[in-house]
């Protein structure tokens, strides 16, 4: 391939760069993870669910090593082992509700026995998982169609789930008291979006990695709810930060000799902390003329 | 056993970080700061890895960075707890830059890198030699007797913020202190231990503390006991199944711990204490 040079002309660089398949397989796969990374994210951030997507997206680790021992493909131990740990959350009561304590221990206790089982696995295994730094960090190299294909649908699968769910969802997030008032089946859906959040995660991890989720999952979505807070603008925010993210990601990434990993997490900070700033300077300004709390604090 | 110098180098700094670990857990557990624990955690190895890049010792590059995030966690929140999307997007961040500092240290050598990442996750408590596990006992005591010193306001700053501000106890200032403390046990432990250890022994023991009983110090006490059973019981176990490494038997021990309080206590969400526990009102608000 050479080392791909900047040529200071975009449209020549870009044109460079779909020249190659992988690239494009990369392009492609990386924009269907964004959009749906966008949406999900924006219900996670919403919901303060971080730590278990982040501990969901950790179970990678013991998916993997388990598939490698029981001679399964990788990626179905991820999808596997997502799903298990999603539900494991859910029943150990670390679904929903914001900021009380017992969750998070919950969260916690579940992320360690699920990495415990994957040391455990790997150690039954052979002691050495080769793809460890890609499973923890992600590539952009070597994605086929196939993959781009699986991610597709699981896509599909999450984003029409997301359209049944998201009116209901987002009032057990809002309010679940009010939901369970209206008679809505709040335990069900938190378990179900943990789910989601579950297919999410591992789908997403297979090209930012188990650790650097969060470039996509969280600082997107965030970003657009520190900009804005009514919901329907901020979730498309959300996703469109997902996507400048990931192509500004794989666009600098492609000419530096630099991983993705690194990338993707500095732009997803920068934009992050951009949009805090922008939201700071905006109350700043508003403060002289309204007394009322900024409506943005709502969804801090 | 015993006559093994490795073993007694476990014991040594395993009974110090355990102890720690399940003290400042509780806190952690209590202030819903789990996740803070944990992004800390990983975050040390990069410390790790740019204290190799830069050219220090490693302890240093852990700590200063530890640490440092700690208190930037600790300003970024009200109430110094920085709230969940904050420290997700910094822990991102951080860890991108692990990623750029392997790629820099690395360049070329292969699979040396995962072997890093490795090591820091799950350590190798049967690794350390007599001079670390010194040190690390030294620096979980010192957090064990620093935790000991502001257990009395911390206490009543996390569970009544607003009225201990106004009773003159320094809430900010505590939650900074129980930060860097968790920074502390954390850049230590995963040195001795690895950072999946240090995460079990803060959430498990104090997880299931809280749900075994409301009242504060029992509940500070059960929590460094469970962690001490754990560490002791995990280091044994593995000694007597030498296919069963250590972090695995010691988790499993905690985790069962937990899950075993979780059967007791019959309830699915951790009461406020103060409040009765009432499982005829808990019983509603339980999901389906």
């Amino acid at each position: 391939m050479g080392n791909p040079t900047l040529s200071w002309n975009p449209i020549e660089d870009v044109h460079e760069l779909l020249s190659y398949q992988f690239m494009v397989n990369a392009l492609q796969a990386g924009t269907i993870v964004a959009v749906m990374a966008g949406v999900v994210g924006w219900f996670v951030v919403l919901r303060r669910q971080s730590f278990a997507a982040h501990t969901t997206a950790m179970m990678s680790f013991p998916g993997a090593s388990g598939a490698a021992l029981f001679g399964l493909p990788s990626t179905l131990g991820y999808y596997l082992a997502c799903g298990v740990a999603a539900l494991a959350i859910g029943r150990s009561g670390g679904a929903g509700r914001r900021g009380r304590s017992g969750e998070s221990a919950a969260v916690g206790v579940v992320q360690v026995a699920g990495l415990a089982l994957g040391f455990l696995f790997l150690s039954l295994y052979s002691g050495v998982l080769e793809q460890l730094e890609t499973l923890l960090f992600g590539t952009f190299l070597g994605i086929d169609r196939n993959q781009v294909l699986t991610l597709a649908i699981v896509a599909i699968l999450v984003l029409a789930a997301l359209i049944l769910l998201g009116r209901p969802l987002l009032l057990c997030s809002l309010d679940p008291e009010a939901a369970r008032a209206r008679g809505l089946p709040v335990g069900f859906i938190d378990v179900g979006f943990l789910l989601i959040i579950g297919l999410t995660v591992a789908a997403t991890s297979q090209i930012t990695g188990a650790l650097l989720v969060f470039a996509l999952l969280i600082a997107p979505a965030a970003a657009a709810q520190a900009l804005t807070p009514r919901p329907a603008l901020s979730l498309a925010l959300s996703v469109v930060f997902a996507l400048l993210v990931m192509w500004l990601g794989l666009g600098i990434s492609y000419f530096s000799i630099y991983p993705l990993g690194f990338f993707v997490t500095s732009v997803g900070f920068g934009l992050f902390v951009a949009a805090k700033l922008v939201r700071r300077v905006g109350v700043a300004r508003r403060r002289p003329q309204s007394p009322e709390s900024s409506p943005a604090a709502v969804m801090a | 056993m015993f006559a093994h110098e490795f073993i007694r180098n476990a014991y040594l700094a395993g009974t110090f970080v355990a102890l720690a670990c399940g003290f400042v857990g509780w806190f952690a557990v209590l202030r819903g700061q789990v996740f803070a624990g944990d992004a800390l955690g990983h975050m040390a190895f990069v410390g790790a890895i740019a204290a190799a890049v830069i050219g220090v010792e490693v302890r240093v590059g852990l700590f200063a960075l530890t640490l440092g995030l700690a208190a930037v966690m600790a300003g970024l929140g009200r109430r110094a707890q920085a709230d969940d999307v904050t420290i997700g997007v910094v822990f991102s961040w951080v860890l991108g830059i692990g990623v750029l500092l392997i790629a820099l240290l690395s360049s070329g050598s292969s699979g040396g890198d995962g072997l890093i990442v490795a090591n820091t996750l799950f350590g190798s408590i049967f690794g350390l030699d007599a001079g670390q596990s010194f040190v690390a006992a030294a620096i979980g005591l010192a957090v064990v007797l620093a935790a000991t010193a502001i257990a009395r306001p911390l206490l009543f700053a996390s569970l009544d913020g607003e009225l201990a501000a106004l009773h003159g106890v320094p809430v900010r200032a505590l939650g900074l202190a129980l930060l860097l403390l968790i920074g502390a046990v954390t850049a230590e432990g995963t040195q001795a231990i690895g950072a999946l250890l240090v995460l079990g022994l803060i959430a498990a023991p104090a997880g299931a503390a809280l749900r075994l009983t409301s009242r504060p110090y029992a509940g500070m006490a059960l929590s460094a006991a469970i962690a001490l059973a754990a560490m002791w019981g995990g280091i044994a176990l593995s000694y007597a199944i030498p296919s069963l490494p250590p972090s695995t038997a010691i988790i499993g021990l905690a985790v069962g711990a937990y899950a075993l309080a979780s059967l007791v206590s019959n309830i699915a969400v951790w009461p406020l204490p103060g409040k009765l526990r009432d499982r005829g009102s808990m019983s509603e608000v339980r999901s389906p």
